[in-house]
């Protein structure tokens, strides 16, 4: 891509690895994504998804490549809160004494001063975010007395709040309820049309057809990345999950 | 008649010990100490730092020995090598294959050993029995002072960096995500996690000073939901494990610092049976 091009990028990743005290978790990944497109990342255990994202939130250093956000660093698009991250369930400690507003509050943190005292905006946009995942009357409640979908979606008002235009997801339909699949589906659609970007994780092969315009493929590095009509190919799954037939993973009818 | 007896007694129980100087002063520091590592210890306990706890603060020991041999302030020595043992601890996790509780118990007992060697070899009028189990009955006024100063800090630092610290030991990754500095917050729960060894070592001592950072932490998340109100029981919870600590070690003759633990873990044991909601024997609903 030549640098005009650059900036149309919201998400720019070039041969990035990430190695873990000598052993290599990722290595050579590329992704480009831009304004309201959704992607899908779809890996065995261990293929370095979490990786991936950790990568991009800056949560590790990569050893090699380089990050564009936006065209500009990762460092940048922190201090703009440009990246919100919503983590899987079971990867944060549901009996730490929070509430809902607590956690969606937390979104918010990054934009305020030292003491994170909020503002008036910053209380409007944690009751709005709430509400867009419809857990006004629980937003009191502390996370360890919810279900694991209420969970999921406090963990995704704490996103909208934080007014991120880079959504990055760890498997959002993994053990949530149909009530808040559906809301997540829907709030989905209404993100891309917000022209945000998701990037999500996920086993579920159905959810990739149903809402990924691009999908990514990786096994420590990239197998396959493309649009999910081109790229999400039965061939190129089972590369991806290591030689295992895709009649396993989604049924024969694919 | 015998009501009036038992109020005599009580009252007597009560104000005795409040007629000596030392016995003000001990209450006074020890409560104060307690409400320093009860604050720090709903952080400790929700970050799983217990065992980091433990290792700063023997590891502080060394520090504390070379202060005095060089007639510096102790907490000085004492904070150097309580930064300075987890520092090595990481590196050492970083550099090789042994696991990181195998690393943490290498390294602190091996500070703690090069204190007790050093306490041998340096002629000073360091007492190791006080180190070790603590001596608040004879705190001097340049101790007072010093505790003072560190109490303040630790508290300002907490305060200030409340929020931070509590989203720091939830959720690591949101904070790097939104642009927080985490490796600070991280260095900054480890030097208040040794400014309050330094402090709960007069109290306690060296080898019981971690009950003081995880105990009433403990019992406090068993009470409640919030962490506001964590804090504050934690805090009330090991200012009255002191007081009545002091009290039993002054009427029945006990060694002061392992009192105050005890009474702690009295506190701990009936909350851990009693407790509405996370007890053994669980009543009803939560009470905050």
């Amino acid at each position: 891509m030549d640098k005009l091009n650059f900036k149309n990028y919201r998400i720019e990743a070039e041969n990035i690895c990430v190695d873990y005290h000598g052993k290599v978790a990722l290595y050579d990944a590329n992704l480009r994504l831009k304004a309201g497109q959704i992607c899908g990342l779809v890996g065995m255990n261990g293929a370095g998804k979490t990786t991936f994202f950790n990568a991009l939130t800056g949560f590790v250093n990569i050893s090699k490549g380089k990050i564009r956000i936006n065209g500009e660093s990762l460092k940048i698009a922190q201090q703009d809160q440009t990246i919100a991250y919503v983590p899987q369930i079971e990867g944060i400690d549901s009996q730490f004494p929070v509430s809902v507003w607590d956690v969606v509050m937390m979104g918010r943190y990054g934009s305020m001063n030292i003491l994170r005292s909020p503002r008036e905006s910053d209380i409007q946009a944690v009751k709005d975010a709430i509400e867009r995942v419809d857990l006004m009357e629980l937003s009191s409640i502390p996370i360890g007395n919810l279900s694991g979908g209420q969970r999921k979606r406090t963990f995704l008002a704490r996103a909208i709040a934080q007014r991120a235009s880079i959504l990055l997801l760890d498997e959002p339909f993994a053990g949530v309820d149909i009530r808040t699949e559906k809301l997540i589906s829907e709030l989905f659609i209404q993100f891309k049309n917000e022209g945000k970007t998701i990037l999500l994780s996920t086993h579920d092969m159905i959810h990739v057809r149903e809402f990924c315009d691009l999908v990514l493929l990786i096994n420590k590095t990239v197998v396959a990345y493309g649009e999910t009509s081109e790229v999400f190919t039965p061939e190129n799954i089972t590369s991806t999950f290591g030689g295992m037939s895709p009649d396993v993973l989604f049924g024969p009818e694919s | 008649m015998d009501l009036c007896f038992l109020s005599t007694n009580i009252t007597s129980f009560v104000a005795d010990p409040l007629s000596h100087e030392f016995m003000r002063k001990a209450l006074l520091m020890s409560s104060l100490v307690a409400a320093v590592c009860g604050f720090l210890s709903s952080y400790l306990t929700l970050k799983g730092w217990a065992l980091m706890g433990d290792a700063v603060s023997h590891s502080v020991m060394p520090g504390v020995v070379v202060a005095y041999a060089l007639g510096l302030p102790f907490s000085l020595g004492a904070f150097v090598f309580g930064v300075g043992s987890v520092a090595l601890i990481g590196f050492v996790k970083q550099k090789s294959r042994v696991k990181e509780d195998t690393v943490i118990g290498l390294v602190f007992t091996g500070f703690f050993a090069l204190g007790i060697v050093l306490i041998s070899k340096i002629k000073s009028n360091i007492d190791l029995h006080s180190i070790l189990f603590g001596s608040p009955l004879g705190i001097s006024l340049s101790d007072v002072k010093q505790t003072v100063l560190i109490s303040l800090l630790v508290v300002i630092l907490l305060s200030v960096f409340r929020k931070d610290l509590i989203l720091y030991c939830f959720d690591p990754r949101h904070a790097k995500t939104v642009g927080i500095n985490v490796l600070f917050l991280h260095y900054l729960l480890l030097t208040c996690l040794s400014l309050a060894a330094v402090v709960g070592l007069q109290s306690v001592g060296l080898v019981l000073v971690v009950a003081m950072l995880i105990t009433p932490g403990a019992t406090a998340y068993l009470l409640t939901d919030n962490f506001d109100n964590m804090t504050i029981i934690s805090v009330i919870s090991a200012i009255i494990s002191s007081i009545i600590g002091i009290y039993f070690s002054f009427w029945f003759d006990l060694e002061t610092g392992g009192s105050i633990v005890l009474v702690q873990t009295f506190i701990f044991l009936f909350t851990f049976l009693f407790a509405p909601r996370y007890g053994i024997f669980k009543f009803k609903k939560i009470i905050f």
